[in-house]
C-alpha cells in the first residue's frame, strides 16, 4: 500500500472501492442520528482560524493570506466548540476536518475526519458511558463492557513499575531496552512514559476496548487535574484492539490556569525548536482564555478519530484504506 | 557529513547508527495520544547485513553516513586482496576476504559486481544476480537423465560447491542464481 501517486494510467483513481465509500456514509448517518436522539446538536466552525493549539507535540500546518495575516488549519475544532459552549449552545457535536503536520504513516494523515463532542454537566466518567453507547450503535455491542484502567494501574500491570515514583534513570533503562536511546535524545520523565506507553503498555491492552484514565498533571493538555499525592488529569483514551481512538477531559474551566498552562507551552515551544517559521509559533488564544472567563459550563468532551474507527470497522489495517484520497493522491 | 533530522527519513537512506553505515528499510510514525511523537526505524547494518532497530524522538538528527554503491568489474585475487576496476575511469578498489565474504564463491575475473564504499572504501561485495561457471569437478553424467530431478555434487571453477542435475557433465558451463546459490540452466553457447 503506497501513498505516494500511481506513475500508471489509473492515477486518478481514488484509492478505496464503493463498499468502503458507502460504509463511510453510513456511519456518518449514524453518528448523526445517535447526537440528535440525544438533543446534542450538530455545529460546524471554521477549519482556518486565526489561532491554534499551542501544544508543542501538535504542528499546525498555516498560510498567509494576500494581506500577510497568518491563518492556521485546524488540528481540531476544540477552540472554536468552547467558545459556543461559553456562549450558552448546550451539548454540541461536530464531524470535522483536523489537519496535522508531519503525521503520516500506518494509522496518521496530514488530513482526518476527527469526530469531536461535547456533553454539558458530563464528568469524564459519564461521557465514557456515552462513547460506549455510541460504539455499541456503531460497532454492534461490546461483549462486555469496557475496561476503565488508571495509567498507574496500566503502568504497573505491563511495564512493573509505578510511572508516578519511578527514577528517570530506570526510565532510561526501559527505553534503552525497548530501542529508544533516550539518553542521547535527552527526554524527560514525561517522554520517557510516552514511548513506554506506546511500544510496552498500548500492545498489552489486548483486543476489545479499553479506556486509560487519569494520566499525570504534566500531560493534562485541558483537562481539569484533580488534586492528591499524585495529582491526575481527567483525562482518558480509548484503545480499541490495541489502536488510539479517542481522547477525552474532563474540561478545564479556570481561565487563569488555561493562560497559564498556554504560556508553558508556549515558552517551550519556542526554545524547542520544532517550528520551520518561527514567527508562526501559536501564542495562547486570547479569545479562548476570554471564554473561559466568561464562564465555560461544567462539561466533558471527546475527540474521535472516524477515520480510524472506519478502519477497525471494516477490518482494515490502515488508514490508506479507508480514505478516499490518502496521503498525496489527494 | 550532515545530520539528518527525523523528518527527511525515507527508505534508502543511510545513516550512521553505532559508529556502522546503515540503511533504512522502513520507518514509521508512531504518537501516542497526547504527548511526543516519534519515528520506530528497521536499518540495515551494511556492514554485517544484520537488521536492527531504533526509536527516535521526532525532530532528532542522526549522522549521514558516506556511503555510495558502484558497479565495478572484478579483476583478479591476489590471494590477500580482491581488485575491482571502474570500466569507466579505471579507477581501482582493493577489498579484504572479509569484506568480499560469501562473494568469494562467485567472484569470476570480469564479471561486474555492486560494491558498497563507505568513506571511499569498500565494505561490502554483491555479486551478480546470475553467473555462469565452469563445471570443475563431478562425477560422471548419466546421459539421457533429464527427467528424473535428482542431483549430484559439482565444483565450480571459483571453487562453489553447487547440486547439479545428473546430465551434467565436467567442463560444461552453467548458471547459477548467486542469490539462492542454484543451479539455473545449462550455459548457452
Amino acid at each position: 500500500m503506497s501513498l505516494e501517486p500511481r506513475a500508471d494510467g489509473q492515477a486518478w483513481r481514488p484509492g478505496i472501492d464503493l463498499d468502503i465509500l458507502r460504509l463511510r456514509a453510513r456511519y456518518l448517518r449514524a453518528i448523526r442520528a445517535y447526537f440528535d436522539e440525544r438533543g446534542v446538536m450538530e455545529v460546524d466552525t471554521p477549519v482556518l482560524c486565526a489561532t491554534t493549539v499551542t501544544d508543542p507535540a501538535i504542528s499546525s500546518l498555516h498560510t498567509r493570506d494576500r494581506s500577510g495575516r497568518l491563518w492556521y488549519l485546524q488540528t481540531s475544532p476544540e477552540f472554536s466548540m468552547k467558545r459556543l459552549l461559553a456562549m450558552g449552545s448546550g451539548s454540541i457535536f461536530q464531524l470535522s476536518r483536523a489537519f496535522r503536520d508531519g503525521e503520516r504513516g500506518r494509522y496518521h494523515n496530514i488530513e482526518f475526519t476527527m469526530l469531536e463532542w461535547y456533553r454539558v454537566g458530563f464528568d469524564h466518567h459519564r461521557l465514557m458511558d456515552d462513547i460506549e453507547a455510541l460504539l455499541d450503535r456503531l460497532l454492534g455491542p461490546g461483549e462486555e463492557p469496557a475496561r476503565r484502567l488508571s495509567f498507574r494501574e496500566a503502568f504497573e500491570r505491563f511495564a512493573g513499575f509505578d510511572p508516578f515514583v519511578v527514577d528517570l534513570d530506570t526510565l532510561h533503562e526501559a527505553c534503552g531496552a525497548y530501542r529508544f536511546d533516550s539518553r542521547r535524545a535527552k527526554a524527560d520523565r514525561d517522554t520517557c512514559l510516552d514511548w513506554l506507553l506506546a511500544e510496552v503498555v498500548q500492545p498489552a491492552l489486548g483486543a476489545g476496548r479499553v479506556f486509560v484514565l487519569d494520566f499525570p498533571a504534566s500531560r493534562a493538555a485541558l483537562a481539569k487535574i484533580r488534586p492528591g499525592d499524585f495529582p491526575v488529569a481527567e483525562r482518558f483514551e480509548l484503545y480499541i484492539d490495541g489502536i488510539e481512538i479517542a481522547n477525552g477531559y474532563h474540561e478545564l474551566r479556570d481561565a487563569d490556569e488555561l493562560r497559564r498552562r498556554m504560556s508553558v507551552e508556549y515558552r517551550r515551544r519556542l526554545g524547542a525548536n520544532v517550528d520551520s517559521d518561527p514567527e508562526s509559533i501559536p501564542k495562547p488564544d486570547e479569545r479562548l482564555i476570554a471564554a473561559h472567563a466568561a464562564g465555560l459550563p461544567a462539561c466533558a468532551g471527546v475527540a474521535l478519530g472516524f477515520d480510524r474507527l472506519l478502519m477497525l470497522a471494516a477490518g482494515r489495517t490502515g488508514l490508506a484504506q479507508v480514505l478516499p484520497f490518502a496521503g498525496q493522491i489527494a | 557529513m550532515p545530520n539528518i533530522n527525523t523528518n527527511e527519513f525515507r527508505a534508502g537512506l543511510k545513516l550512521m547508527i553505532d559508529g556502522d553505515p546503515c540503511s533504512i528499510i522502513e520507518n514509521e510514525f508512531v504518537k501516542p495520544g497526547k504527548g511526543q511523537a516519534f519515528v520506530r526505524t528497521r536499518f540495515r547494518n551494511l556492514k554485517n547485513r544484520r537488521v536492527i532497530e531504533r526509536t527516535f524522538k521526532s525532530g532528532e538528527s542522526m549522522e549521514a553516513a558516506d556511503v555510495m554503491e558502484v558497479e565495478l568489474q572484478y579483476l583478479y585475487s591476489d590471494g590477500e586482496m580482491y581488485h575491482f576496476m571502474h570500466a569507466g575511469n579505471f579507477e581501482q578498489h582493493a577489498a579484504d576476504a572479509e569484506t568480499v565474504a560469501d562473494a568469494a564463491q562467485w567472484l569470476k575475473e570480469q564479471d561486474t559486481c555492486i560494491i558498497t564504499l563507505w568513506n571511499g572504501a569498500p565494505i561490502a561485495v554483491t555479486p551478480p544476480n546470475f553467473v555462469t561457471l565452469e563445471i570443475t569437478e563431478t562425477d560422471p553424467g548419466l546421459r539421457g537423465d533429464t527427467a528424473s530431478g535428482a542431483t549430484k555434487p559439482a565444483t565450480v571453477q571459483t571453487g562453489a560447491v553447487i547440486k547439479v542435475p545428473l546430465f551434467i557433465e565436467v567442463g560444461e558451463s552453467v548458471k547459477i542464481d548467486t542469490r539462492t546459490g542454484e543451479y539455473v540452466s545449462r550455459a548457452k553457447g
